[in-house]
């Protein structure tokens, strides 16, 4: 048993933390955010330069022929520089999905345009209440809800009901005849979109076992999730212990206040905590077991959840009225905890399966 | 990164299971499971089925007598017993005062004391708290004074110490006492070991709201105790206390424990129907969850301690969360049962398990309590990320 990374790991770790620093400034990501598109396809480029698109794409295609583990401690290292590209969506779900549904011909047409940051294709699986995407005759219909950068794919991985009551993945061409995307910010500041099908024309990606494929590939990234949360949850712990070192009132550092240093330790221990749930999601969301892979993944996004919560709340009070202004990172990573709390499903839903799970075990 | 044990580990892991499954005696066992208080013989017959086995001292040194295990194999060590149902080892003697003498006692000392807690044939005390010094410890007020004389060089102590555990049982005390009162409060301070049989030293019961008798006053009263007897220097016994507090970070979490109880809470509550209530199934999960991620940072503070990697706030994550972890689950526990957790102190009512619930529940609170409260523990951990 260890828990230390190897030298590719740390080395691709630094890659991005450097990226991040240098490339990825809060004035920068600020002019990305005020901009029309809200990401930056220049940013892309430069990721798909160093290489990071292709972490998790077979080396066969032009890949890095990476892992899960990997792909977390990318987003870990990306976490603390709110990145508004669609990073997670098309880097590390997209090709999970494409390598374990889609056909040989498929993979080697899209991989390597994902990895070269010259294609971006998305995952829209949600669908919006009483609207389910069902397919009829090769068309799609229906409408798939807040889809994660949804609006700046190139092509999107559709799931749809079919007649037998089953599962299919479906290839649609944003824009095609009756596949209306619109597309809009999220509280986080980054983009996600409505996909509204109505007889749109789609070509059957998988033979069988798309649903399966969609949660394994979607267990990954819930993994890298959980990375990307703590790498956040870091930074906010590490800026909030700073205030209190050097904000003064009543003549000292608040530090220096019982109730303020105990909810330090409180936050501290919700990182830790997260921390170690992030290596076991890592270790466990490739587990063929579905039922003991789901139970692990909803163990680990509990304590992320909750962690995310307490920790962006906490923050933000520590804070005072700086913690609620716009001007200082802090209430730009309280808003993407928030929302990774409610991604992938939130902890009440997480907290029920576990307990489902854990009794049928 | 990898997660699992070595083949090594695993077959080691083997070894102790099989090892307790045999060699623990089916009453104590029954007893363990069910949450009901060991008696003195009862330790003392498993220490010495452990000593027998060259397992005595599972966190000691070769050297020592111990077995010369690695932070990993105590700590599969202790997970294993607790998942087997066996007692927990006595840390008085073997995970207080032992890795003291290691440090700091003469040679003379060791060889004096420490094969008798091996073996069980001495029960150590711990006497650090007094009336007025609980999380102050620094302020002890028990007093030693050295009288040189022809008959040979004595301390006379005086003073009371105070909810000292299993004292009821103990040949021998460890002692802070006051040894310069001129100095300033840390700096006056001694450790002194004390014969439980000497002429002035007194034991009380102190009952507890579980209706046990686990923890006890230990008066002092113009003591005796030869100069042999002091550890280390004069006037340095701070340091002593300070290393020993924080020289103990296996098993801090309980895991083996934990893991163990929860077990006994999915029993309990699937015998009673309440898994079937989704609110009392979600605090069940959130438990066990929470449990998940302390077993992974529990692993990860054993294997920084392997790399001899330098202490930060871990050992203070693990109690509070592990404390809290127990009294949760054993809250839950309670809560299972519903009514019949009231009766109290009876056997004969209500469904067997049920029995030591109300009690069980009472007496875990202090887990949060002993051994540095929660609150200092924070204090601990804020101290060592803001440093203010």
């Amino acid at each position: 048993m260890n828990f230390d990374f190897n030298e590719e790991q740390v080395a691709l770790q630094d890659t991005v933390r450097r990226f991040v620093a240098k490339d990825y400034t809060f004035e920068k990501r600020r002019a990305i955010l005020d901009s029309d598109a809200g990401w930056s396809r220049e940013v892309w480029q430069a990721m798909a330069d160093l290489g990071v698109l292709a972490v998790n794409i077979d080396e066969e295609q032009g890949g890095l022929g990476y892992g899960a583990l990997e792909a977390g401690l990318a987003m870990g290292a990306f976490g603390a520089g709110l990145l508004l590209e669609p990073y997670l969506a098309a880097a590390v779900i997209a090709p999970a999905l494409i390598r374990r549904t889609a056909s040989a011909d498929f993979q080697e047409q899209w991989l390597p345009n994902i990895a070269t940051g010259e294609s971006i294709v998305v995952l829209a699986h949600d669908d919006a209440r009483n609207e389910p995407v069902t397919e009829l005759a090769g068309n799609l219909s229906g409408r798939k809800a807040v889809v994660a950068h949804g609006g700046c794919a190139d092509l999107l991985l559709v799931s749809a009901r079919l007649a037998d009551g089953g599962t299919g993945l479906f290839a649609v061409t944003p824009g095609a005849e009756g596949a209306v995307v619109r597309d809009y910010p999220t509280l986080d500041g980054q983009r996600a979109a409505d996909v509204n099908l109505n007889n749109a024309p789609a070509a059957r990606m998988d033979a069988g076992g798309a649903l399966d494929a969609i949660e394994a590939a979607l267990d990954i990234g819930l993994a890298a999730l959980c990375f990307e949360a703590v790498g956040i949850m870091e930074a906010t712990v590490a800026a909030t212990t700073e205030y209190l070192k050097t904000r003064q009132q009543f003549g000292q550092p608040i530090g220096r206040f019982q109730a303020l240093q105990h909810r330090m330790a409180d936050m501290l221990m919700h990182l830790e905590q997260a921390r170690s749930m992030s290596y076991l999601a890592a270790m466990h969301c490739t587990n063929e077991d579905k039922a003991a892979r789901q139970r692990t993944l909803s163990a680990a996004k509990v304590t992320t959840g909750q962690a995310c919560r307490f920790i962006a709340q906490n923050a933000v009070q520590l804070h005072g009225g700086m913690g609620m202004t716009d001007e200082l990172m802090l209430s730009h990573w309280f808003k993407r905890l928030t929302t990774i709390e409610m991604s992938f499903g939130d902890t009440d839903l997480h907290l029920q399966r576990f307990a489902r799970l854990s009794r049928a075990a | 990164m990898d997660l699992n044990f070595s083949p090594e580990e695993s077959a080691f892991r083997e070894e102790v299971r099989r090892f307790v499954n045999q060699q623990l005696p089916a009453p104590i066992r029954h007893k363990v499971m069910n949450g009901v208080h060991l008696n003195r013989d009862e330790h003392v017959q498993w220490q010495r089925i452990l000593h027998k086995r060259g397992w005595g001292g599972p966190g000691w040194p070769k050297e020592f007598g111990g077995p010369g295990w690695t932070p990993t194999e105590q700590d599969i060590f202790e997970e294993e017993c607790a998942a087997g149902g066996a007692p927990r080892l006595i840390s008085f003697g073997l995970k207080m005062m032992a890795p003291v003498l290691m440090a700091f006692g003469n040679p003379a000392q060791q060889q004096r004391y420490l094969p008798k807690i091996l073996s069980a044939e001495e029960w150590w005390c711990q006497g650090y708290s007094e009336p007025g010094a609980g999380s102050d410890l620094a302020s002890v007020k028990t007093r030693a004074v050295r009288i040189n004389s022809t008959e040979g060089n004595h301390y006379i102590v005086n003073g009371q110490k105070t909810w000292t555990t299993l004292g009821q049982y103990a040949d021998w005390i460890f002692c802070l006492v006051r040894t310069d009162p001129e100095a300033k409060k840390q700096s006056g301070i001694s450790f002194l070991l004390i014969d439980m049989k000497t002429p002035g030293v007194a034991v009380r019961p102190i009952i507890t709201l579980d209706g046990a008798h686990e923890v006890n006053e230990v008066w002092l009263e113009e003591v005796r105790v030869p100069v042999e007897n002091l550890i280390g220097e004069e006037n340095k016994g701070w340091t002593y206390a300070k290393f020993l507090l924080g020289h103990e970070r296996t098993n801090i979490a309980g895991i083996g424990i934990a893991k163990r109880e929860l077990a006994r809470l999915k029993r309990i509550a699937e015998a009673e129907g309440r898994l079937d209530d989704a609110l009392f199934a979600a605090r069940v999960a959130q438990v066990e969850i929470d449990l998940m991620a302390l077993e992974i940072t529990n692993l990860r503070v054993v294997s920084a301690e392997r790399a001899r990697k330098a202490p930060g706030p871990e050992a203070s994550i693990l109690k509070i969360k592990g404390t809290e972890i127990q009294q949760a689950i054993s809250e839950l526990m309670m809560q299972a049962v519903g009514p019949y957790a009231l009766p109290f102190q009876q056997q004969d009512v209500g469904p067997d398990y049920a029995a030591n619930l109300g009690a069980g529940y009472c007496n875990l609170r202090k887990l949060s309590i002993f051994g540095g409260s929660n609150e200092i523990q924070k204090n601990i951990i804020s101290q060592m990320i803001m440093g203010l």
